[in-house]
């Protein structure tokens, strides 16, 4: 038995088979909407093997797939083009009717509360709370993407991006390889949303400075190529500025609380995620 | 010395040749008389050596300058965070 991952979720490998711990307060009816929509997306996202409850504690089975390493990354193997052609062809499907509504806004709210659990002192938050205000700037608190977990998918507000199938919470980690091919993992966010908050922690990291421009470029081609609907190909960063933000700002929010907590100075990727935020605030108070 | 902002304790460092104070609290520098040139006569000179044409599909207005170094995305923060929530 192997531990994976052990934060708000257990994730453990026995034999062939990937057990998932959820978080106690998880919604069991949204969560089994969510896998009974992954069921329909064959080649797309690996399907689950099946749903328990043990205790509090409602429980997933997978088929182990095989994740990425840092030496596929040292060797300069990351699977940016595959990666960009899954979320293509998850956002070109249409939305299930009784999806929940895609989890990515919601967890850029969490990551923002967690400076004050960690008790982070306000001049240290203060760039990463003033970079969240620009995200919403023109809409009621009460009608935020953030704010309205009851959000039907149908729901669009005038202006608002289209709502496709979204991810929710896409990162490298979220590819296997199963065999022969690569397959999405993780629905716990799946729903309908703005689908280019899906392109949004690749973009926040190229925007900090931390990913170079030849790997965003292979990400944000292939997505593009693979008919990829959230960005415009003439100019992608009209629909990426506002989940690139939100990111940059969870990120940001992310590694500062985790810093505090364990008395340690920031490292280099933080500092450049912090110094985002400050950019973003003083690029957003000049164009106001 | 201490911080005129916020009165935290400031911490002195050597750039290149520059004196630069950082406040640990609030992270406010402040610059001794004439380093603010001596800084963006640097920042010019730099600039003009790793020019690089744009990238094919822009940036947004808040976005890194990415000419030069690529040193961050080695560090051993950054390539965990590219697999983790």
């Amino acid at each position: 038995m192997t531990v994976l991952k052990r934060t708000r979720v257990l994730v453990i490998r026995v034999g062939d088979v990937v057990v998932k711990a959820h978080p106690p307060a998880t919604d069991g009816d949204a969560l089994a909407r969510r896998l009974a929509a992954v069921r329909e997306l064959d080649y797309v996202l690996l399907a689950p093997l099946g749903l328990e409850r043990l205790g509090d504690r409602l429980v997933s089975l997978w088929p182990a797939g095989e994740p990425i390493t840092v030496d596929d990354l040292d060797a300069g193997a990351a699977p940016w083009e595959e990666g960009g052609r899954l979320l293509a062809r998850l956002h070109s499907r249409p939305v299930p009717p009784g999806l929940p509504p895609a989890g990515g806004p919601a967890r850029a709210r969490r990551a923002l509360a967690k400076l004050d659990d960690a008790g982070v002192p306000a001049a240290i938050a203060a760039p990463v709370r003033a970079a969240y205000r620009t995200l919403w700037p023109d809409t009621p608190r009460d009608a935020r993407p953030d704010a309205r977990p009851g959000m039907r998918p149908d729901d669009d507000l005038d202006g608002a991006p289209p709502t496709r199938l979204t991810h929710g919470d896409w990162h490298l980690g979220q590819l296997v390889r199963r065999r022969g091919g690569w397959l999405l993992i993780d629905p716990d966010d799946l729903g309908g949303g703005d689908a280019a908050w899906d392109l949004g922690r690749p973009a926040a990291w190229y925007a900090a400075g931390l990913l170079d421009p030849g790997s965003w470029d292979r990400f944000l081609s292939s997505y593009l190529a693979a008919g990829g609907p959230a960005v415009s190909a003439s100019d992608p960063w009209r629909e990426l500025d506002a989940p690139a933000r939100a990111l940059t700002v969870q990120l940001a929010a992310t590694a500062v609380a985790t810093a505090w907590r364990a008395g340690e100075p920031l490292d280099p990727a933080a500092e450049a995620l912090v110094s985002a935020c400050e950019r973003i605030v003083a690029a957003t108070t000049v164009s106001i | 010395m201490e911080c005129p902002k916020c009165r935290g304790r400031m911490r002195t460092f050597d750039r290149n040749g520059v004196h630069i104070e950082q406040c640990d609290n609030c992270r406010g520098i402040f610059l001794d008389y004439g380093e603010l040139e001596t800084l963006t006569r640097m920042e010019a000179q730099w600039a003009q050596q790793s020019y690089a044409p744009p990238p094919p599909h822009g940036g947004p207005a808040w976005g890194a300058h990415h000419g030069g170094h690529h040193g961050h995305h080695r560090h051993r923060s950054w390539v965990e965070a590219l697999f983790s929530s």
